[in-house]
């Protein structure tokens, strides 16, 4: 659904782009901004591509020259000297050597400017995204993330592509009229002619498939959805018998998709040999004009084959063009959407800030809410007037139901996001004025999805903190990986996740356990953290850690035998502190009593 | 966590298409043609007229150049112009630009239609053989290489067939053409133009070898990227609250800048390949008009000739370096075209019977006898099983991870076929039993829960084809999850979203059990969830289980106490094997695997 959704979106998003006046101005800033980024290579490019059309100008006149002077002699008359034919040669040479050239440079530097760009914003949205509030990666998924840095960037920047040959057809054009006004005031009439009927049709062609361009590119997306469902969804499929359904739906997006196809095909088929033909058409009437004029002595054969050369190598320009125009909406809708990254303001902490004894973590009056997904004024309330004290060298588990703002407060406790009214200190520090980078030198928090990055096991442990070796040894031994960690074939050396080796669920959870061990925080938090653990396991790493650390304990957990080694139950309901106190005591209450013996039977 | 999936898969298919390229230049173009010939009966149709058409399209490419000489040779000579002959050859030649112009239409729009065809073809054949391929074959790891197929390689794919294969098609007959016509007019000159040109393929060879490598260089720089960009996303919970992120912008800012010097160094061959094509082509016209004058009354060549043959230098040096342009598309189609066809040549091993045979509609009772599984990368996965369960009976199977007890509770709706011994069903073999009659009487509730994006009453119903509406209401009603439905947003019609993500786990299970609830089956086979599910929903979810298993046989792979605890009869596999077998009663003081397993269920839940 989501991709399909996008594409469309995108493809809306095109289309109303390119009924909008904006839009070449719009081209122009991001054209703008990448010159000003990177003037040197871009100026470079675009100085080579004009060479380049004086170059193809001149070369068209050298072949002229040379018809009238070396080939029409040589062979109709009596004969040429063999240092004019040595001349003629060089001159061709010569001139190609330096169009050819103009064409590297013009390539190289341009493409150097485009890759400069690319890099530039790529950059840029990455350190936007890093700096960025912990909330704006709710409203947007990973995928629509990523494609800022990779789609979204590539799409803004292939406007860029062109742009040095672009704007060097301008220039080819002119000089073009010029040469030919030169030589013959009715060449010049037929180009004029011939030139804006190529640029009319090329642009009716890239109006003619537009609509179907942009529903071609939804179907793309359909069709990708109802594939990437089917194939992930197929041991259900099968189960219920629906290949042949399934089937239906692919075949039937496949077959609007090729309709929509084909129409583009049919005016490509139109388009494409009219654009190759009307230049050739023009070259024959060259011909025939040309041969009037040399009749009544007016040009020479040279001068009419310079014509006809010229327009020969004018047919290619004028498509560059119309791939510009046509890759105009897309690209300023892309940056659009990149600049919405760059637009985010970063979020700033205090830079000072310190942490009094005793460290004790208190929740005054936390209130959270985020805005609801569908109307951004009615707002969700998660948290509600959430106040607690959690004691140094407490141990304590938050129990509730799900939905009940369990996971919101580890997050707020983190300095990851912010409340919306009230506020946590720790050790008398405000926690949502000195954000993460603050908190994480006392609070160790292990999150309920277990997160590993894809490298060796010893950077996933100290993720860049300064930590002996034994430090890393005795963390693994409190959560109970010591085990599996010394199997493995490098040991903390090896390289986990996509190219490496793949651990379990449980395992996953037990290095996260370490992780945060290996930080000796004051207080540390573990959200579900030991779902997937062995219950035998989970019951001998809760053990290890009463024995080996004297930091304050927050566990959110759901089996009983973890609740029961808490030494305060903290009964959570609806964003608010319903009860409190020791886990007996807590049993007497019945919504706590239903909901702890739920617990009972649910073992893996 | 999906989305982590999704992603690895891409990295995975990255690799892939790095062997693939690689492993391309052996297979060879041809090779790939060849079977791609046999897979698409689609290509062949009319192929000879089409291939007819385009040799007149690129003979209307060479119009200019021969009336160039016609005109230049009798209409302009030293001892005048003939006017008429020049409108008599220009006129002709526009008709025929005319009458290209058309053929020309028809010749693209022939060639886009025979693509078009073909790719969905091949889309449609390749997406149906997944479909068909033994569940073994889809393993989780390659679930994104499949997708794949089907959609960005059918795509790439495309892409080639709108440009580059047209490119080959135009292009092979206008250099064949353009070469005749040159040696009609003068075979000295033209061997003069072939041994300028004779060095460009070395040198064009050498460079694209080396400019596709680059290209794999950068596809892997840019995998590497998103990997780490993504891993930035989707930790940035850990990042953030270990003050990993300076760390992780270096991380950044490296991928990012190594992509960046890699599309350099692919870049330069990209900048030269093209201008090195058009001065060779320069060379040669210099060469062409050199030898051309100095010798041109020896080998008796005209000036109409000469001139002719310059414009037709420049028709050959255009499709040459447009050749250059789509090679490394080309090799990419080729590539990808292979994978799709590797895919199609896979077998499908569960083979549908032609008449199967009917199952009635009361529970069934399953006999299996000396059963063995393995996969086909080897790997012993059941080992001569041999058990019989009466109709109405509820069975628990349980074992460790890997003992193969979620193996054999999919052989039993057929999603494989055993590699020996055989199940029988109502006494008959699985395999000879009817698909749909299979379908509707054997269901397997799989524990992920996997819901359709659409409505829950969609999916519910979606538990048998023919199934109405009111069926599927009905099914929630007999299960009673009315009080659960009515406290959905927007009851019977909430989206679940994707893969039913926007319901929790348990509640997926809750619309797949109505959905098995609709087929009414005679075996129901559960595969309980191992993830944790809320308690509010576990309870309604025993309950739900409780009324659908009602009058069936259930086959249950067991996570819970209770439903070892409730079952007829207990299976208990280990390495492959049924190893003890009974009642809950009768195996928990056996002092065997069995009751070693409760006592770590019963052991961390209950007592501490």
């Amino acid at each position: 659904m989501s991709t399909d959704s996008e594409s469309e979106r995108t493809a809306i998003e095109a289309g109303e782009a390119s009924n909008e006046n904006g839009i070449v101005k719009r081209w122009f800033r991001l054209v703008f901004r990448s010159i000003k980024a990177h003037p040197l290579p871009h100026i470079i490019g675009i100085s080579a591509g004009n060479l380049f059309s004086l170059v193809v100008v001149g070369f068209t006149i050298v072949l002229g020259r040379v018809t009238d002077e070396v080939i029409i002699p040589g062979l109709d008359g009596g004969g040429v000297e063999g240092r004019t034919i040595l001349g003629g040669f060089f001159a061709i040479v010569i001139v190609g050597f330096i169009r050819g050239f103009s064409v590297m440079l013009r390539r190289f530097f341009n493409f150097t400017a485009v890759e400069k760009t690319k890099r530039t914003w790529r950059l840029g949205i990455i350190d936007n995204l890093l700096d960025a509030p912990r909330a704006h990666y709710w409203s947007r998924s990973t995928g629509e993330l990523l494609a800022r840095v990779d789609t979204d960037v590539e799409t803004a920047t292939s406007v860029l592509m062109p742009l040095a040959f672009s704007i060097s057809v301008i220039s080819l054009i002119l000089v073009s009229l010029i040469s030919l006004l030169i030589i013959h005031p009715l060449f010049f009439v037929v180009a004029l002619l011939l030139f804006p009927a190529l640029a009319v049709l090329q642009r009716f062609f890239v109006r003619a498939v537009e609509d179907p361009a942009r529903k071609a590119q939804a179907l793309i997306g359909e069709v990708s959805e109802i594939a990437h469902e089917s194939l992930d969804g197929i041991m259900v499929v099968k189960t219920i018998g629906r290949q042949n359904q399934e089937l239906d739906r692919l075949i039937k997006s496949s077959e609007r998709l090729r309709e929509e196809r084909l129409r583009i095909g049919w005016q490509r088929s139109v388009f494409s040999p009219l654009l190759y033909h009307l230049p050739n058409f023009g070259i024959l009437v060259l011909l025939m004009v040309g041969a009037l004029l040399v009749d009544n002595g007016s040009a020479t054969v040279g001068e009419t084959v310079q014509a006809m050369a010229l327009f020969m190598i004018l047919t290619l320009p004028v498509q560059i063009l119309g791939f510009m125009f046509q890759e105009m909406p897309r690209s300023v809708v892309a940056m659009d959407r990149i600049d919405e990254i760059f637009s985010i303001d970063k979020v700033e902490y205090r830079k000072d800030g310190e942490v009094e004894k005793p460290v004790d973590v208190i929740f005054n009056k936390v209130g959270f809410s985020y805005p609801n997904e569908n109307d951004q004024q009615v707002r969700q309330t998660v948290l509600e007037d959430f106040s607690e004290k959690i004691n140094e060298g407490e141990s304590v588990a938050l129990v509730g139901a799900t939905g009940s703002g369990k996971s919101t407060l580890v997050m707020l406790m983190s300095g990851l996001i912010e409340p919306t009214s009230g506020n946590i200190t720790l050790g008398n520090a405000n926690v949502g004025e000195l954000g993460p980078d603050f908190v994480s030198d006392h609070i160790a928090s292990v999150f309920q999805e277990t997160f590993l990055f894809a490298s060796s096991l010893r950077e996933n442990l100290t993720l860049d903190a300064d930590v002996s070796d034994s430090d890393i040894y005795s963390a693994l031994q409190v959560a109970s990986a010591q085990d599996f960690v010394s199997e493995l074939p490098q040991g903390i050396e090896t390289i986990i996740g996509e190219r490496g080796v793949t651990l379990s669920g449980g395992q996953r959870q037990r290095i996260a356990i370490a992780r945060a061990l290996l930080r000796k925080p004051s207080v540390l938090v573990l959200d579900d953290a030991t779902s997937a653990v062995d219950p035998k396991v989970e019951a001998e790493i809760l053990q290890n850690m009463k024995k080996e650390t004297n930091c304050s304990l927050l566990v959110i957990a759901h089996r009983l035998a973890t609740i029961r080694l808490a030494e305060r139950v903290i009964f959570i309901d609806n964003g608010r502190v319903f009860a409190s106190g020791s886990h007996d005591e807590l049993l007497k209450i019945d919504d706590y009593a239903n909901l702890v013996s739920a617990y009972e039977d649910v073992t893996t | 966590m999906t989305f982590l999936d999704g992603h690895d898969a891409i990295g995975k298919d990255f690799e892939d298409e790095r062997q693939d390229l690689d492993g391309i230049e052996e297979v060879g173009a041809l090779n790939v043609l060849k079977r791609g010939l046999k897979a698409s009966p689609e290509l062949k149709a009319g192929i000879s007229l089409t291939a007819l058409m385009a040799l007149a399209v690129a003979g209307g490419k060479l119009l200019v150049p021969l009336t160039i000489k016609e005109v230049l040779d009798r209409g302009i000579t030293t001892s005048g112009v003939n006017v008429n002959t020049v409108l008599f050859f220009s006129l002709i030649a526009m008709f025929l630009s005319i009458a290209g112009m058309a053929l020309g239409k028809a010749t693209y729009y022939r060639l886009a239609k025979t693509a078009e065809n073909v790719l969905m073809g091949l889309r449609i054949r390749t997406f149906e053989h997944l479909h068909k391929l033994s569940i073994a074959d889809h393993v989780q790891a390659r679930k994104g290489a499949y997708t794949a197929r089907v959609t960005s390689d059918v795509e790439t794919l495309t892409q080639f067939a709108q440009w580059g294969a047209i490119a080959w098609i135009i292009n092979s007959i206008q250099i064949f053409a353009v070469l005749v016509i040159m040696i009609v007019y003068s075979w000295h000159l033209s061997i003069v133009t072939l041994l300028v040109h004779a060095p460009l393929f070395p040198v064009l060879r050498w460079m694209q070898r080396r400019q596709l490598r680059a290209h794999d260089r950068v596809r892997s720089r840019v995998s590497d990227t998103l990997s780490v960009v993504s891993e930035s996303i989707q930790g940035v919970d850990v990042v953030r609250s270990y003050g990993y992120r300076q760390k992780t912008r270096s991380k950044l800012h490296h991928a990012i800048s190594d992509q960046y010097k890699e599309q350099m160094v692919a870049q330069k061959y990209f900048s030269f390949v093209l201008p090195i094509t058009d001065i060779i082509g320069v060379a040669a016209i210099a060469a062409v008009v050199g030898a051309g004058v100095y010798w041109g009354p020896d080998w008796g060549v005209t000036s109409g000739e000469l001139i002719a043959f310059v414009f037709l230098s420049n028709l050959l040096v255009m499709p040459i370096s447009e050749l250059g342009e789509v090679l490394n598309q080309t090799q990419t189609a080729l590539a990808g075209w292979w994978k799709v066809l590797e895919v199609l040549d896979k077998e499908i091993e569960v083979k549908e019977p032609h008449q199967g045979l009917a199952l009635p509609d009361s529970p069934l009772d399953i006999k299996v006898e000396e059963l063995d599984f393995s996969y086909r990368t080897g790997g012993i996965v059941l080992d001569d099983v041999n058990i019989y369960i009466p109709a109405g009976t509820s069975v628990a199977v349980v074992g460790e991870t890997g003992s193969g007890k979620t193996t054999f509770a999919k052989l039993l709706t057929r999603l494989a076929d055993p590699t020996n011994g055989r199940i029988l069903v109502n006494g008959q073999d699985l395999r000879e039993i009817d698909s749909d009659h299979r379908h509707r009487t054997i269901r397997m509730v799989p524990q992920d829960g996997f819901l359709f994006d659409t409505s829950v009453i969609e999916n519910v119903r979606f538990g048998r084809n023919d199934a109405q509406i009111s069926e599927a209401e009905e099914a929630i009603d007999d299960l009673g999850l009315w009080p659960w439905i009515e406290q959905l947003p927007e009851g019977l019609e909430t989206r679940v979203g994707e893969r039913g993500e926007s319901l929790s786990v348990g509640e997926r299970q809750l619309v797949a059990l109505a959905r098995a609830q609709v087929a009414d089956p005679g075996l129901l086979i559960l595969d309980e969830a191992t993830s944790a599910i809320d308690p509010e929903t576990e309870q309604m979810l025993e309950v739900t289980l409780e009324r659908l298993a009602q009058g069936r046989t259930t086959v249950s792979v067991a996570h819970r106490i209770s439903t070892a605890e409730r079952a007829d009869l207990i299976l208990v596999f280990d390495k492959g094997k049924i190893v003890e077998k009974g009642k809950h009663s009768d195996l928990v003081n056996l002092e065997g695997i069995y009751s070693k397993l409760y006592e770590s269920w019963i052991g961390n839940t209950r007592e501490v």
